[in-house]
């Protein structure tokens, strides 16, 4: 494979749930929402009974992709900001490095405060997350390991 | 790329669904989605133009079970086969970890499978991948039809590796899974050795 996994730590988990927390109280926002570039979930926070999050980070991810495509065609790297804005509810996208932050807010909250807010937490969530891929390619740590164990049984388990 | 959370203790893995268009990708997809029990899998999006051909993917998340405490999820996307979708085609094959060729037996889709599967190695190497060095099956689809290809004639065609050849009838379910586990299975090993 060209690229190795992303492993995220405990620690780490609940570093980027403590900064989506603060960034959906200080943003009014329903929900703060970290997917990695891919469409793989990361973490949330706020209300999401209602919300089919899994298929709402893939459709993310591919609407990023698909506009960054577009940034290229006419000569930019990519479109670091995407908002639709809707009758009640509006999403906010910001591209963070390898991650996507999702603010999805209604008419309690406002664009111009969601980006404020977005500006404040990305600089947190940058950080945090160089760590994370610094520590994801380190080889061989303890956890790592457990991979290493895995059996044909286990794999073939999983298909019984 | 492989996603490992030790605070959610979740695994997740991306499949991509390549091959010509009306080969049966979609197919597989929704086979595997009506078959599979609701509280395995989430929903089935599927982003198509008004007569169904898959605009930009159809994507489906699957929960397969756990293997060492971990939960394994794998999401399950497709391409759209048209030629000319084909820059949407290299943004899905981002972060791939593991790649189904969905190949038309009709002797008439000789051609389209050669030139998707052409495509499919170019559009890996421009996301930095080798088909050589990351999982891989190869499905030989619609094997009920009349006009099929015989089945050596179409593996040595579109062999590229020693990967699994799987036939199969989409529509039907004949193979669907067998094409999952083979690919899945790949995917976890691949796991174990980094």
């Amino acid at each position: 494979m060209a690229d190795t996994p992303i492993v995220m730590r405990e620690q780490q988990y609940h570093q980027i749930k403590a900064v989506l927390a603060k960034l959906r109280l200080d943003s009014s926002a329903r929900v703060a929402f970290l997917v990695d570039k891919d469409g793989q979930q990361i973490a949330v926070h706020g209300d999401v009974s209602t919300l089919d999050t899994t298929s709402l980070a893939s459709l993310a991810a591919g609407n990023v992709a698909a506009t960054t495509g577009m940034a290229q065609l006419i000569g930019e790297k990519e479109f670091p900001t995407l908002s639709h804005e809707g009758e009640r509810e509006s999403i906010h996208i910001s591209v963070i490095g390898r991650v996507l932050l999702i603010v999805v807010f209604d008419e309690r909250s406002s664009l111009g405060l969601v980006k404020l807010r977005v500006k404040q937490a990305s600089v947190e969530l940058a950080s945090i997350f160089e760590e994370v891929i610094r520590e994801s390619s380190k080889k061989e740590t303890a956890e790592a390991s457990l991979f290493a164990e895995i059996t044909d049984e286990d794999i073939d388990s999983l298909f019984n | 790329m492989t996603f490992i959370n030790y605070a959610s203790r979740e695994i997740n893995c991306k499949i991509v669904y390549y091959g010509p268009g009306l080969c049966g990708k979609t197919t597989n997809l929704q086979y595997i989605f009506d078959s599979t029990a609701p509280q395995s899998k989430g929903k089935l999006i599927s982003l198509a133009t008004e007569t169904d051909r898959t605009l930009f993917f159809d994507f489906m998340p699957l929960e397969l079970g756990t293997v060492r405490g971990f939960k394994t999820r794998f999401h399950l996307y497709t391409v759209p086969g048209q030629v000319f979708y084909d820059a949407s085609r290299k943004l899905i094959l981002k972060g791939v970890d593991g790649v189904v060729f969905v190949a038309d037996s009709q002797e008439e889709r000789m051609d389209a499978n050669i030139e998707s599967l052409y495509n499919l190695e170019e559009n890996l190497q421009s996301q930095g991948y080798d088909l050589m060095n990351i999982p891989y099956v190869l499905q030989l689809n619609k094997r009920d039809l009349p006009n099929v290809v015989p089945v050596p004639d179409l593996a040595a065609e579109l062999h590229r590796k020693s990967e699994p050849v799987i036939e199969a009838v989409a529509a039907t379910g004949v193979g669907v899974f067998d094409t999952l586990k083979a690919v899945a299975k790949q995917v976890l090993t691949e796991l174990r050795k980094s």
